[in-house]
């Protein structure tokens, strides 16, 4: 519940961010640059004198809209996928399943980076990158849940109203496996902010002077000594939101518990996450 | 056991087959002609033709796929267009310091995970519970640059007790090298210690909770004795699991904690040749990583079918 209201306040806060950031995030103040955090400016300024509270808001909305962003995706091509090979079974689901072992046989990080090596570093760009990573987990789980669903008695009894397969799968198979799928969603979520700051961090995503948690890590930890107030609060927004995702997910989970034990809907699988 | 292997085997086939697929892709979907960005701009058409014939791009692609993939397999992974190197000379001075940094992490991974997943088990209820409880919750969410960030400004900028950035081979000053790498190591070991706290007390809570344990038990073992003796050994078992495979996602994927220490392993180097379009470089780290992990993996599972023999005929 505290999760949930830590969310909605983040989201509130990146929405309203015009309104509540006291100044431009990219207004430039050279006479007050490094002030440590103060009333005037709440979590003090960086090295162009720029208010960082400001830049801290503004930059939730890159990362909360690219947790959305790469759910919606990774959703929307992992879902079908893994309802495919659940239900089509044998050929079909044999070479959706080495699909998906090909993605999972690289480090997502690194698959992250190998994929932006091709597209060219940029925002957008890089929530694609994350969402192709983010696919597998949503194909697994949506397969999990059709093979345990396909031969029960309503799914046999649609079939033998004469519902064709794609009905069956989206209308009557679908809508039964929904629980696991919102909680691996909100974990892809937490995932997807935190890899899209990695690579943010790492110069593959956001360029300067657009504001995200990832890069003002990168360039506050240039400036650890003159101001470490810098490296401080965009990493402790990350980890808030993460930590909110990951307590929503786990309350989900709880609450969905007979539903989603049986899918398997778990955290990123170990050995997903590079360091 | 060998029926089991080859299956897996074959199972990796495909794998490795569109990984290869993939890397090579890499390279043919990148705008601009290779043979060119090897040259430079002053080339004669006549010098470029050459060049174009020499490397195989005058070929159809199918052709020049199978030509990139024999040279691969002989251990050719191309020269940077950078420095002109070899890729795999480039690799070869890399895998040594990564593979420092990985040991390292995963031995501090294991000296926080073990008694925080023990203890936690044996006493579910108590304090240590609550904390390590609370712990996996915070490394799992902390992201490994912040805290790289945070220690760095702790340990090295306020109390100045540890070096910051560098690397030191272990074998020439381990003294030294073992200060350098604490800070790296700590990083790239928090996350998995977490996991590997979690696997640990749910490993051990299942075989506490077996016959055999009940058996140990009521023959006299003593407490030390059913959980050191009977019931870990056990649970080792998922644990090495996991284990195996952060060793393998760590061989490329230390790329943030690289970056942030100035560590000059695999991952920075990876990172390096991302921002400066050095294309070999990238296609030969990306298959050397991937080819580890693979392979890392498939040993990973092996042991765990050799350990556990119920895998091996599900």
């Amino acid at each position: 519940m505290a999760a949930l209201l830590v969310l909605v306040g983040l989201a509130a806060l990146a929405a309203a961010a015009p309104v509540v950031s006291r100044y431009d995030p990219l207004l430039q103040d050279r006479a007050s640059r490094f002030e440590p955090p103060s009333l005037r400016h709440l979590f003090g300024t960086d090295e162009f004198g720029r208010d960082i509270w400001s830049r801290v808001i503004h930059g939730a909305r890159v990362s909360l809209l690219t947790g959305a962003a790469v759910v919606v995706v990774a959703g929307t091509v992992g879902i079908p996928l893994g309802l495919l090979g659940g239900y089509a079974g044998g050929w079909t689901d044999a070479v959706v399943m080495r699909f998906l072992d090909f993605l999972l046989a690289v480090p997502a990080i690194l698959l992250a980076m190998a994929v932006i090596a091709v597209l060219g570093p940029g925002v957008l760009n890089a929530v694609l990158a994350v969402a192709i990573v983010s696919i597998p987990a949503f194909a697994r789980i949506a397969r999990a849940s059709t093979l345990a669903l396909k031969e029960r008695e309503f799914v046999l009894a649609g079939r033998a109203m004469g519902a064709g397969p794609a009905y069956l799968m989206f209308r009557t198979i679908l809508p039964n496996a929904l629980s696991p799928l919102l909680v691996q969603a909100t974990v892809a979520a937490a995932y997807a902010i935190l890899l899209e700051a990695a690579l943010s961090f790492l110069g593959l995503s956001t360029r300067p002077p657009e504001p995200s948690w990832g890069s003002m890590l990168n360039t506050g930890r240039s400036f650890l000594y003159q101001a470490p107030w810098y490296g401080l609060f965009p990493g402790i927004m990350i980890t808030l939101a993460v930590l909110a995702l990951n307590g929503l997910a786990d309350g989900l989970q709880r609450v969905f518990a007979g539903a989603a034990a049986g899918a398997g809907a778990t955290r990123a699988p170990a050995g997903a996450r590079g360091g | 056991m060998a029926r089991y292997a080859f299956v897996r085997l074959v199972h990796l086939l495909p794998v490795l087959f569109l990984t290869s697929v993939a890397v090579w892709l890499l390279i043919y979907l990148i705008p601009g002609d290779p043979a060119l960005a090897l040259l430079g701009p002053d080339v004669t058409p006549e010098q470029l033709q050459r060049a174009r014939a020499r490397m195989g791009l005058d070929q159809p692609w199918p052709m020049q796929y199978a030509l990139w993939l024999g040279r691969v397999l002989e251990g050719d992974l191309g020269v940077s267009y950078l420095n002109g190197l070899p890729v795999r000379t480039m690799l070869a001075q890399r895998i040594p310091v990564t593979l420092q940094l990985t040991v390292a992490s995963l031995v501090v991974a294991l000296l926080i995970a073990a008694p925080l997943g023990i203890l936690s088990a044996v006493r579910p209820t108590s304090w240590i519970g609550r904390v390590a409880t609370g712990y996996n919750a915070l490394a799992m969410a902390v992201p490994t640059f912040w805290l790289g960030i945070l220690l760095v400004l702790l340990f090295g900028l306020y109390l100045r007790w540890l070096p910051t950035s560098g690397y030191v081979p272990l074998w020439e000053d381990p003294a030294r090298a073992l200060r350098f790498l604490v800070l790296p190591a700590v990083t790239l070991g928090a996350y998995v210690s977490a996991v590997l706290a979690r696997f640990t007390r749910a490993a051990l809570l299942e075989s506490l909770g077996q016959d055999y344990v009940r058996t140990a038990r009521a023959k006299g073992v003593g407490e030390p004795g059913v959980v050191g003796v009977h019931a870990l050994k056990n649970a080792l078992i998922p644990v090495v699991t996991v284990l195996g495979l952060q060793f393998g996602a760590f061989m490329g994927g230390a790329v943030i904690t690289e970056a942030i220490f100035d560590y000059p392993g695999l991952g920075r180097m990876l990172l390096q040749a991302i921002l400066t379009r050095d294309y070999t470089v990238v296609q030969g780290t990306i298959l050397f990583v991937v080819a580890a992990f693979v392979v890392i993996n498939l040993l990973t599972d092996l042991a765990y079918a050799y350990l556990d023999p119920r895998i091996r005929y599900s």
